[in-house]
């Protein structure tokens, strides 16, 4: 098997405690794989449960039951039962995550915020802060916001700056939660390019993108979430 | 800087462990069967209620209290581990200077108020033999600088300086002798929110360059997801739940981490 994600029987419920105890069953089965260079589309309503399964693969979610496989250096782990240090060897090798939101941290400049991925990885700072800038002007992010931090920054700006950071290293599986909900349209062909290079480069990606569009751009092929729906 | 004699740094290696680790004082349990390994580089948050056995628990892992029950082992640097009850008061006290650190809520018992910031850096310094007062005081200018404290304030006592310089002076003071861990008590306790993340942010960088290890108490969930990579949620002295920090502030699963998550006020 040569699969990149390779899920199976994935079960994800949540219990309310403040809510007297209430269950909320979110998916149930969840089975699919991705290919390297395929990029995979999560479809289905709201609610369905579509960035719940990301974050599932993420290792953000816990998974209550099944399997969640990620090649990871060579080897097959499964993330639903790998230990924290071993989730987070796989976040810095392995998976990379483009969430709706940006979680700034206070006080870091831009720059350094979509550079920090590759820091982590060994690169020398000057030329991670070289590669960042390049992204950022291909996102068309003006050189004079890059040295402040996002935090002020406009929806859209914000999540250019998150996209950057999703994009800027080279990791074999990429998750893309709406990456471009609050883009212009020429942004959003940056995006649709970026994700083509990407699949190109051989990156096994899993999206949800409500934008019918851009979803015929980048699909592969679409998972429907609603054969997973848990509540029966 | 501080030589590292020798230092075997394997990553992969637990670098503290406890095992069965349990406090009590007459009938009242501070701390109840905490089992857990630290690793090279990794920081661990312990997050909790006053009075939940957070702080008995940090005493116990930095040999400052005797544990009930259970015990604390320390991968010293020749590599060798060794159980904390069982070292002799040289290696204690090389521990204690050199290869961890330990930062207080409140600065003042971590520093000494009435000397100037070079000389609460340099002390540390001293106490491990250096005996240059001119690479001495180089190594606590350099240190200033990379907690913000500007060098003209390097012969002003800490007791002129405002709460977040003196929590930065005593992060220096602690980090100067390249310790590869680091206790914090509440680090950010007690100041105000904009010198809470310019603190937080200085100690997440220092911590990933020098690759520390850290155990931080707080009871912040803020500060637990800036700087920690693993959480452990105590109550009533037990630990009942851990995991990767941001699986367990987004993915709470006990009643009372729920409730802890769930009272965040939104900003």
């Amino acid at each position: 098997m040569t699969a990149m994600i390779e899920i199976s029987n994935a079960e994800k419920t949540f219990t309310m405690h403040l809510q007297g105890g209430v269950q909320l069953p979110v998916v149930r089965g969840v089975s699919f794989f991705v290919e390297p260079g395929e990029c995979v589309v999560l479809a289905g309503p709201s609610g369905a449960g579509k960035s719940s399964i990301l974050k599932m693969i993420f290792g953000n979610y816990r998974c209550d039951a099944g399997r969640i496989g990620i090649r990871h250096q060579g080897a097959q782990i499964d993330l639903a039962r790998a230990e924290p240090r071993q989730i987070l060897s796989v976040r810095r090798a392995t998976i990379g995550y483009v969430s709706q939101f940006l979680r700034a941290v206070p006080r870091v400049a831009t720059s350094d915020v979509v550079a920090e991925p590759l820091i982590v990885n060994g690169m020398a700072r000057s030329e991670a802060r070289e590669r960042a800038g390049a992204l950022l002007r291909r996102l068309n992010i003006p050189e004079r916001l890059w040295a402040l931090p996002p935090s002020t920054f406009s929806g859209g700006e914000q999540q250019r700056v998150n996209i950057a950071r999703g994009f800027i290293s080279d990791l074999p599986i990429l998750l893309l939660d709406e990456p471009t909900a609050s883009l212009d349209a020429a942004n959003r062909a940056v995006v649709v390019d970026l994700i083509g290079e990407k699949k190109r480069a051989g990156v096994a990606m899993v999206a949800i993108v409500h934008d019918d569009e851009i979803r015929h751009l980048i699909a592969d092929r679409i998972v429907d979430v609603t054969s997973f729906a848990a509540a029966a | 800087m501080a030589e590292h004699e020798g230092a075997v740094q394997d990553n992969n290696q637990p670098l503290l462990m406890a095992e069965g680790l349990s406090k009590s004082y007459g009938r009242l349990m501070a701390c109840r069967d905490v089992s857990f390994a630290l690793y090279p580089g990794e920081v661990l948050a312990v997050v909790g209620e006053s009075g939940s056995g957070k702080t008995t628990l940090l005493q116990l892992l930095s040999a400052q209290l005797a544990p009930s029950a259970g015990r604390v082992s320390y991968r010293m640097r020749d590599g060798v581990m060794r159980d904390l009850a069982s070292l002799g008061e040289a290696e204690r006290r090389f521990l204690f200077r050199t290869d961890w650190g330990y930062v207080h809520q409140d600065p003042a018992l971590g520093l000494r108020m009435a000397v100037s910031a070079g000389a609460n850096v340099g002390e540390r310094l001293m106490a491990v033999g250096w005996n240059h007062y001119g690479r001495i005081r180089d190594t606590a200018s350099s240190w200033l600088e990379r907690v913000e404290i500007g060098i003209d304030r390097i012969d002003d006592a800490p007791r002129t300086y405002s709460g977040g310089m003196r929590q930065r002076l005593q992060i220096a003071r602690n980090l100067v002798t390249e310790p590869r861990l680091v206790f914090m008590d509440e680090p950010t306790g007690g100041l105000d929110v904009s010198v809470q993340a310019r603190l937080l942010d200085l100690m997440r960088n220092l911590v990933s360059e020098l690759n520390l290890a850290a155990i931080v108490v707080t009871h912040d969930l803020a500060v637990a997801r800036l700087l920690s990579h693993r959480v452990m949620v105590m109550k009533g002295g037990r630990v009942i739940e851990t995991g990767l920090t941001d699986q367990v502030l987004d993915d709470p699963c006990e009643p009372y981490t729920q409730l802890l998550v769930s009272s965040i006020l939104p900003a």
